[in-house]
């Protein structure tokens, strides 16, 4: 059959931060670059980051540096990250936000000219450049803007279903679907990115929107590619809980920064009550000390609300299990009480507004009823870290859909600088294997009629389920048997319903033709959806320990017999639902002066 | 278990027609929440934009009861007792059902000359709290495209469309001009090829900007003010061809009324 067909030198697929920014890079060195999106651009779930972006730059406190900043992020990550993503991320992530500058980000400024940079949990120093708390946005618009003007192809409503391989196994393209006419396209490509972001959407409360269905990480398990550390999910403390329609929808952890406090429904601070030992020597032990500390960071130590987002998390779980929690199943979040309103509408104006529009509730003046959240995978594609590439010929991976950065849990703000430092490193990347490429891409036409051939099944089918309940009971399964506290049981119970789940996808029915068809469109995410969970499950079930975004209450501690490899999924090709193989994968062996800045109390 | 009446409008560029649908309302939902509903049971190619659900991204923006709004961000218990209508946007081609083709919003970005800072010291730039604030305002815009879709020059009239860029990017050039690092020149284009001159500043799309972006008053206005001036001044004219025009901040670059 013959369908639209495109040649590029790099394709890239997803344009949140990290798709645009190697975008950006390739096509500075003059190759042929086209960027695939689900959505418009300028939509993707980048948008959704408030807070702001992390980078040493020492603009409010010049004690900071790339050393404190990599060693914050290894704290957080609980030391199973990729030392080497978190060196190079804490040594570029400086220049990278500036040069944003040069393309037209505007931050919000110190008094002295620069830009400001707030605190987030987890961080030593204020850290985080933003803007209000719509740091997302400026991102993805100035990222946006930039390839505009460079004039980058952009196939915006693309879903891509696959990647395709070249006969001698190099990844050569893929084939995807115009959402807005239902026909195929294929792209040939000599490099492609993944930049697809995350897989939230396999969960029932997630801050995550539609597109995070895990396909990235689907297609490149799919391809041959190893995904680690999947068992690593965060979920963020502060989603909103009320009213229901809203339920997950993200709370910046900047209202911490700027002073917020967590309060049971006794009233009382009951973060100063789960301090771990190893976050208790940089820890406030009392209110009166941590409310010094927002002023000046050398009159008292930090308040316990700012520990890494998986220790609050865990015991706003806890307090909630112990009958402590607000009227609709979460804890309250102050600030009303502590800042004037003034102070919050000008730093957190998005935040007044959701409140204020969707639940009726003035932050300014009462607290707001906040819960966990699913938000972000720390697990993804196996990748190096200079280059960004995977084990898989010709493909490369960045951004959220990329592992080992985070290690097992992610510190908030680091997120944006991970886009922007490793979507740079993988254009890089991608554009030096581009250079040293001999010959053409040539896509195995077998595999991209076969995916076509299976996209469209259910449209053939008499009878068969709508995907929307698949989906709904996925999200219910996940987040009750892979939810932030687990146990062998409830795990063994998800393979099962995992499997219970390939088999119905298999009889799904689509209604209504394929132009621009919603179901149609989940059908097609379903099988990434699964083929992602069941990594996920999977790693929950091996790891027998407590680490950062993986806590099991059958195993509630941290054990040093999990601490020095990350279980790696791959699979031998076929089918999307071929059978998964995990492996232990060593962590990198880390240098002894990255090691002593680990062991230095700072 | 309260219930709601929905009249959404299906169909494609062929045509099409409003169907109703009766389903569950909850405590606190927004229009998004019972589309949702509509898509999960009984009609899944129910086509309709969204990402984010909480006001950020601008993907879901349609005509309620007539109306331009965020899909996410418009309570059901606010709106008037009775059916719901909803349209997809009036101005852009269909699509299919609430989907629209917003392709002339991303024509009009491509043509936008882009930032031309001095180059950056090592350090940084140094800008200021009170200078940046300015096009601030303007980077709220999450192009939900409703200012578009409501400006009457291209809602009722498609042929303008080649000639005038609308509200969205108006902001947008806005932001250039009082940017603190800009060194571009846009002005000409901006009255010649933009269509500023069509605006009739009804103020329209800043009623329903859901960021609250005083559109009409803090761009479109200064900015017809500084395109006139600096066609009509013969020294403004003069100083413009002999050297390029640099603006130091935005508090230099502070347009005045024109005398």
């Amino acid at each position: 059959m013959n369908y639209e067909h495109h040649d590029y030198d790099v394709l890239i697929i997803g344009a949140g931060g990290a798709g645009l920014r190697a975008a950006i890079e390739v096509q500075q060195r003059g190759l042929k670059v086209a960027v695939i999106t689900k959505s418009l651009l300028g939509k993707a779930h980048t948008v959704m980051a408030e807070g702001g972006m992390a980078a040493a730059m020492g603009n409010v406190y010049s004690e900071d540096n790339w050393q404190v900043h990599f060693r914050d992020t290894m704290r957080g990550g609980k030391y199973l990250n990729n030392y080497r993503m978190a060196e190079l991320h804490a040594k570029e992530a400086p220049e990278r936000v500036l040069e944003l500058e040069q393309w037209g980000a505007l931050f919000d400024r110190t008094k002295d000219g620069k830009i400001s940079q707030r605190d987030f949990g987890g961080h030593r120093y204020a850290r985080l450049a933003h803007v209000g708390d719509r740091t997302g946005l400026e991102l993805i618009r100035t990222l946006q803007q930039k390839v505009v003007s460079m004039g980058t192809d952009v196939f915006m409503e693309h879903k891509v279903l696959k990647l395709i391989h070249d006969h001698e196994g190099r990844v050569a393209g893929c084939v995807a679907y115009q959402r807005a006419t239902g026909e195929f396209v294929t792209f040939a490509a000599k490099a492609v990115v993944l930049a697809t972001g995350g897989a939230g959407r396999s969960w029932k409360f997630t801050s995550n929107s539609w597109e995070g269905t895990g396909d990235g990480h689907a297609m490149a398990l799919w391809a041959g590619a190893q995904l680690i550390d999947m068992e690593c999910i965060q979920f963020h403390p502060t989603g909103m809980v009320w009213p229901l329609s809203v339920r997950g929808l993200l709370v910046t952890e900047g209202v911490r920064g700027d002073g917020g406090v967590l309060r049971n429904s006794e009233g009382r601070r009951f973060m100063f009550d789960y301090v771990a030992e190893m976050f208790r020597d940089e820890t406030a032990d009392s209110e009166e000390e941590a409310d010094k500390w927002y002023d000046d960071h050398s009159a008292g130590r930090r308040p316990p609300e700012l520990l890494p987002r998986d220790e609050v998390a865990r015991a706003i779980n806890t307090e909630v299990k112990a009958g402590r929690g607000s009227p609709h199943g979460g804890v309250y979040l102050d600030i009303g009480s502590r800042r004037s309103a003034e102070f919050i509408r000008r730093r957190l104006p998005s935040m007044y507004h959701q409140f204020m529009e969707l639940a009726g509730v003035d932050i300014t003046k009462e607290s707001m009823e906040i819960g966990p959240t699913c938000h972000y995978i720390m697990g993804g594609v196996k990748v190096d870290a200079d280059t960004a590439a995977t084990s898989v010929d010709g493909l490369f991976a960045a951004g959220e859909v990329a592992g080992g950065m985070h290690g097992a849990n992610r510190l908030g703000g680091n997120s944006l600088s991970d886009l922007i430092v490793f979507g740079r490193r993988a254009g890089v990347g991608a554009a030096d294997f581009v250079a040293a490429y001999a010959g053409v891409p040539q896509l195995d036409e077998a595999a991209v009629e076969a995916a076509i051939a299976e996209s469209l099944v259910p449209f053939e089918r008499e009878e068969g389920e709508n995907p929307y309940d698949i989906q709904r009971d996925l999200q219910e399964m996940m987040q009750s048997n892979v939810g932030i506290i687990r146990t062998r049981s409830e795990l063994d119970e998800a393979i099962t319903h995992l499997e219970g789940f390939t088999e119905r996808v298999k009889n799904i029915k689509v209604k209504g033709g394929r132009a621009y068809n919603p179901g149609w469109n989940l059908a097609t995410d379903l099988p990434a959806m699964i083929s992602v969970s069941k990594c996920v499950a999977r790693g929950a079930i091996l790891r027998e320990e407590s680490r950062g975004g993986h806590t099991r209450e059958d195993f509630p501690q941290a054990s040093p017999d999990f601490a020095t490899f990350n279980f790696a999924h791959s699979t031998h090709g076929g089918s999307w639902d071929s059978e998964i193989v995990t492996e232990r994968s060593a962590l990198l062996e880390m240098p002894v002066e990255l090691k002593a800045l680990l062991e230095e109390g700072h | 278990m309260a219930q709601v009446t929905m009249r959404v409008w299906r169909g494609d560029a062929n045509g099409g027609d409003f169907e109703s649908y009766t389903v569950e309302q909850n405590e606190g939902e927004v229009v998004l929440d019972v589309i949702h509903r509509i898509q999960a049971t009984e009609a899944p190619d129910l086509a309709c934009r969204w990402n984010c659900k909480a006001g950020k991204c601008g993907s879901c923006a349609a005509e309620i009861n007539g109306k331009p709004r965020l899909m996410c961000m418009t309570r059901l218990d606010q709106l008037p007792e009775g059916e719901v209508t909803v349209t997809p946007m009036k101005t852009f081609p269909i699509i299919r059902d609430l989907v629209t083709d917003v392709s002339f919003n991303f024509q009009m970005a491509a043509k936008v000359p882009a930032l031309l800072p001095p180059a950056m010291p090592a350090e940084g730039y140094r800008m200021y709290q009170e200078d940046v604030e300015r096009s601030q305002e303007f980077r709220k815009c999450i192009e939900c495209f409703m200012c578009q879709d409501v400006c009457h020059v291209i809602r009722d009239h498609e042929e303008n469309k080649t000639h005038y860029a609308g509200p969205r990017f108006f902001i947008r050039y806005a932001e250039l001009e009082m940017h603190p690092l800009d060194t571009n020149d846009r002005r000409d284009l901006i009255r010649e090829d933009m269509g500023l001159g069509y605006c009739n500043i009804t103020k329209c799309c800043t009623e329903v900007c859901p960021e609250h972006i005083k559109i009409t008053d803090n761009a479109i206005i200064p900015l017809k003010e500084r395109v006139v001036d600096a066609h009509y001044d013969p020294v403004a004219w003069l100083g413009r061809k002999i050297r390029r025009r640099t603006k130091r901040s935005a508090n230099d670059a502070a347009v005045q009324p024109a005398p």
